[in-house]
């Protein structure tokens, strides 16, 4: 089992409110989307969920066990994080094999692989790496270490478009080969869109929506027409932006079902994932 | 090979690529089709979503799964696509053509000569 539960998490620093009460459930192997923008709060909503700093107010638990309180739950995690957390000086190599000593399931033969395959050197100091090498370095150890449950904090920062696809490459094999929970943290939305089943969105600290993909993709969608004509049908409906463009106006709705009929003259139009969440994350007169 | 829009859910793509496969001939009946883990590392996409699309076929009756082996078109695939594509094809296509042909005063012998345009374009 690896459940996760967080309830009521808070945390301020100094009079910024990071996170404000957020709670979810997460369930075994499955992998999730925690999607935000810069600053939203993803890394530290992460980083309390891996017992790495405490919260202000709430808790995290995996399986019933307060990450806080219990090695067990806290074991069974493993947070790719920004932090570079070797020693001065180590070398690839020796890294992976302080993992082996980290994590007991570390898998040093499946990390050697994945070097070979993004061409990472083992003779290379860590804190020596370029931001991609990097990146790519903290996704082979979080791979490697079998953990049930794994968080990937913007997994691809610095990574080139080969890269990038390789990644998720490895990773849906490796979910598939031994599947595990996985929380994606990415501001980046269009390339993770389809390799995610649930997605967590927050903003500006705040849980805004939790659910699978498809169905918030199917809550929103577009409606352009001539502008009179566009402000009427918005009436009474769930508007999250507007557009102008000349006579033209785009109006997008988020919070029911599409349409099966417009009226004449509009024209209806999906949203992806990307496009969603910039309409839901966005700032007034920001789109 | 699918091409994956956001215009439609994937799992609906991964089912029409499928069948678009089978009537094509790229997966002639009995033959195997690729694995969840192949469809989902392929298009990058969530294992649940690719099970979702093929599981599409499964209940149709158009693929067929081999416990421990694998999925393999069933006999009759392509015959029973066909008729579901026939069934679909006056809402998909017919009816918006007629639409548009309206919009821009198209006439009914307009749009025969089109079509018989578009047939000899075709064998040519």
């Amino acid at each position: 089992m690896s459940r996760i539960e967080a309830r009521g998490i808070g945390k301020s620093y100094g009079s910024i409110r990071a996170l404000d009460d957020v709670g979810f459930t997460l369930e075994e192997n499955k992998i999730y989307g925690l999607l935000g923008r810069n600053g939203a709060g993803k890394s530290t909503l992460l980083k309390i969920l891996a017992g790495w700093i405490f919260p202000d107010q709430g808790a995290a638990k995996v399986d019933g066990n307060p990450v806080l309180k219990s090695e067990d739950a806290m074991g069974k995690i493993y947070l790719m994080s920004e932090l570079d957390l070797y020693p001065d000086g180590m070398k690839v190599r020796e890294a992976f094999r302080y993992g082996e000593k980290l994590y007991p399931h570390f898998d040093r033969k499946y990390a050697d692989s994945l070097a070979e395959k993004f061409r990472l050197s083992m003779k290379t100091k860590v804190n020596k790496l370029s931001t991609g090498y990097r990146s790519i370095f903290k996704i082979i150890m979080a791979l490697s270490s079998n953990n049930p449950i794994i968080f990937f904090d913007e997994p691809v920062l610095g990574l080139d478009a080969n890269h990038r696809e390789l990644f998720y490459r490895i990773f849906l094999e490796k979910y598939m080969e031994r599947p595990f929970t996985a929380v994606i943290s990415t501001h980046l939305i269009e390339e993770v869109a389809n390799v995610i089943e649930d997605v967590l969105l927050i903003r500006k600290g705040k849980l805004i929506y939790q659910g699978s993909r498809e169905e918030l993709l199917e809550q929103g969608y577009a409606v352009s027409g001539k502008a009179a004509d566009v402000d009427r049908y918005k009436q009474g409906r769930p508007v999250i932006a507007e557009e102008s463009f000349g006579g033209l106006k785009a109006a997008y709705f988020w919070g029911e079902k599409s349409p099966n009929t417009l009226p004449e003259g509009l024209e209806l139009s999906k949203m992806d994932l990307q496009k969603l969440f910039v309409r839901l994350t966005g700032e007034e007169g920001e789109v | 090979m699918i091409h994956l829009d956001d215009e439609k859910p994937i799992f609906l793509q991964i089912a029409e690529g499928l069948e678009d496969g089978i009537l094509s001939g790229v997966f002639p009946e009995g033959s195997q089709i690729p694995s969840i883990t192949e469809f989902s590392v392929r298009y990058k996409i969530n294992p649940a979503t690719a099970l979702k699309g093929i599981n599409l076929l499964v209940d149709a009756g158009v693929v067929y799964k081999q416990r421990g082996i694998g999925m393999f078109v069933s006999e009759g695939a392509a015959a029973q696509l066909r008729g579901k594509r026939k069934e679909q094809f006056y809402d998909k296509y017919i009816g918006a053509l007629v639409e548009e042909a309206k919009r821009l005063q198209l006439t009914k012998d307009d749009i025969k000569q089109m079509i018989e345009r578009g047939f000899d374009h075709e064998q040519n």
